[in-house]
């Protein structure tokens, strides 16, 4: 920005004319082009707060005198072995196959029961039909549900249910439950108050403003949150697979990684979970601008 | 009531019977491969939750060993807070690349495209166990793991926040004939500034909770103190972990509401 450096009489008329404006200047003429809003102060804030945790955490980190180099020599090797060079040893193509279909139904199954205990407990919770003291605490306990990573969930029920399909199932539910009622009843809570106030009037019972106005209101952001979910939940399947012994294709992963240390076989596995979650996030996306 | 309105509602009936006539389908296909029994399921929860009432419950020994839950605690938040701000930086550069509103060009515009949706869908667990054979037991095999899936993530998140708020400004720009840097500084940060912080702030919160996952398989942080507690059968500690975890998790989730509501 450059001084204005005006001489005569034409500075005052045009300086009359920027103060009259919403201009502002700086102590030194120039003119303010940035805004000091509440918000734009607070982001500066945050940014250098993150800033100031980053330097702080690499500070901190307690690195153990790792050959840095070596170890980065060492990761692009076997990124090269996993990524360029898979092959399937230890397993033929169709066991591989319905091993990601094993992790694909215990995603269909969370979601499902997710979505279902999350439909009626959101009717419970949102604010414009629940009664607000069951609200807040119905979201309070969702809140906590939520808080709890999954493997944790998975893991705290296999002690008693053993590792399997059940602790998986209930373990990946119980997250998407608390994920799913956060996300419905903030659908239900962006329906027009006019039309359930309209079928209260005309003497509707509870179900039949649900069935009639909720449901058909906000059924789309619904399935396409819940789509949404299904995703999430096949990608934890996996996780579980390897990290909670939960079955599926991640268990089979765990085993290449961590017990056969056998990488190209890590390889064709990896690509298998990729190829799947690239044609679901299409479907999904294709199914979703459907829906709107 | 007309018949045109019954129709309506009769349609309504037969396409919720449809959509439920499925589900019931898919649910009993997926039990079939998956061999869940939903009567196993329904005996196990009781079961489970007894068990928790009455194991979960941290002792005192968990509390004698909580100074060193708390270290681990606050080491996996800066983790998640590093990883998300050094991907967020990474993603952001790459986002301008990716972003159809800079038009740059159509062929790097794709293959940013790719690369992210790559480094989205590999597993972060297949990052935890390759990482782990060359840096092992280290705080970094975490933060790489969870660095590649947050960049993919944000680099697409960030395409999207950029391609829908900027357009407008930047073809003002474009057209008085700013340069791609003047763009970047003039147009796209200030306007999608509050969008992209959003998106860093829940990512944080995401990876608190993935980077007890990572933890568990590469034997570091917070995932690595459950696992050692669940194993020994330690359950009062364990239960110890998973309550300071919560707590951790439901402040970061308020402290990023509060913030978001001022930069909105």
């Amino acid at each position: 920005m450059q001084n204005y450096t005006i001489s005569g009489g034409s500075e005052a008329a045009l300086s009359g004319v920027l103060n009259t404006s919403m201009m502002e200047h700086r102590r030194n003429g120039k003119i303010r082009i940035k805004s000091h809003s509440r918000s734009n102060i607070a982001i500066r804030i945050l940014i250098c707060g993150l800033i100031a945790v980053t330097v702080l955490a690499f500070v901190t980190f307690d690195y153990k005198d790792i050959d840095f180099a070596e170890a980065i020599t060492a990761t692009l090797h076997n990124i090269k072995t996993v990524f360029i060079q898979p092959r399937l040893e230890r397993d033929t193509v169709t066991g591989v196959l319905y091993q990601l279909l094993v992790t694909f139904c215990l995603g269909i199954i969370s979601t499902l029961f997710g979505a279902v205990l999350a439909f009626f407990c959101s009717l419970l919770c949102a604010k414009n039909i629940a009664f607000p003291v069951m609200a807040n605490v119905i979201k309070s306990v969702v809140a906590i549900v939520r808080a709890v990573p999954t493997v944790l969930w998975v893991l705290i029920f296999a002690v008693s249910a053993g590792l399997g399909s059940v602790a998986a199932v209930i373990g990946l539910t119980f997250h998407s439950f608390a994920y799913l009622t956060k996300m419905y009843a903030e659908a239900i809570e962006e329906i027009d108050d006019g039309t359930i106030e309209a079928l209260r009037a005309n003497g509707a019972d509870f179900w039949q403003i649900v069935f009639q106005a909720i449901l058909p209101a906000s059924l789309s952001s619904m399935v396409a949150w819940t789509f949404m979910r299904f995703e999430i939940n096949f990608t934890n399947a996996v996780a579980m697979g390897a990290a909670a012994g939960a079955g599926g294709i991640g268990f089979n992963l765990f085993m290449a990684g961590s017990f056969y240390f056998d990488l190209h076989e890590m390889g064709f596995l990896t690509y298998v979970v990729v190829i799947a979650v690239i044609i679901l996030e299409t479907f999904s996306t294709k199914f979703k601008d459907k829906v709107k | 009531m007309s018949s045109k309105q019954m129709s309506v509602f009769r349609k309504r009936k037969i396409t919720y019977i449809a959509a439920f006539a499925i589900i019931l389908a898919l649910y009993l296909f997926s039990s079939l491969i998956t061999e869940f029994h939903i009567s196993e399921g329904v005996r196990a929860f009781p079961d489970a939750v007894m068990w928790m009432a009455e194991k979960l419950i941290p002792d005192a020994k968990a509390f004698e060993r909580f100074p060193k839950i708390l270290e681990k605690l606050f080491e996996t938040t800066l983790l998640s807070v590093a990883v998300t701000v050094i991907a967020a930086v990474c993603a952001f550069f790459f986002s301008l690349l990716g972003s159809k509103t800079t038009r740059l060009n159509g062929i790097i515009n794709r293959l940013v495209r790719m690369i992210a949706s790559f480094f989205r869908n590999v597993p972060d667990v297949v990052w935890a166990m390759l990482l782990m054979f060359s840096f092992g037991q280290n705080i970094l095999t975490g933060f790489f793991a969870l660095f590649f899936t947050t960049f993919g993530l944000l680099t697409r998140a960030f395409i999207e926040t950029i391609d829908e708020v900027s357009s407008s400004s930047i073809e003002a720009l474009n057209a008085s004939g700013a340069d791609f840097m003047q763009i970047v500084f003039q147009a796209i940060i200030p306007s999608s500034v509050t969008g992209l912080i959003t998106w860093v702030l829940y990512m944080i919160e995401t990876n608190i909770r993935s980077s007890t996952l990572i933890g568990i398989l590469t034997a570091t942080g917070i995932g690595y103190l459950f696992d050692m507690y669940y194993k020994r059968l330690e359950f009062g500690s364990a239960s110890l972990v998973v309550l300071s975890i919560v707590v951790l998790v439901i402040l970061i989730e308020m402290l990023s509401n509060m913030l978001r509501k001022v930069i909105q």
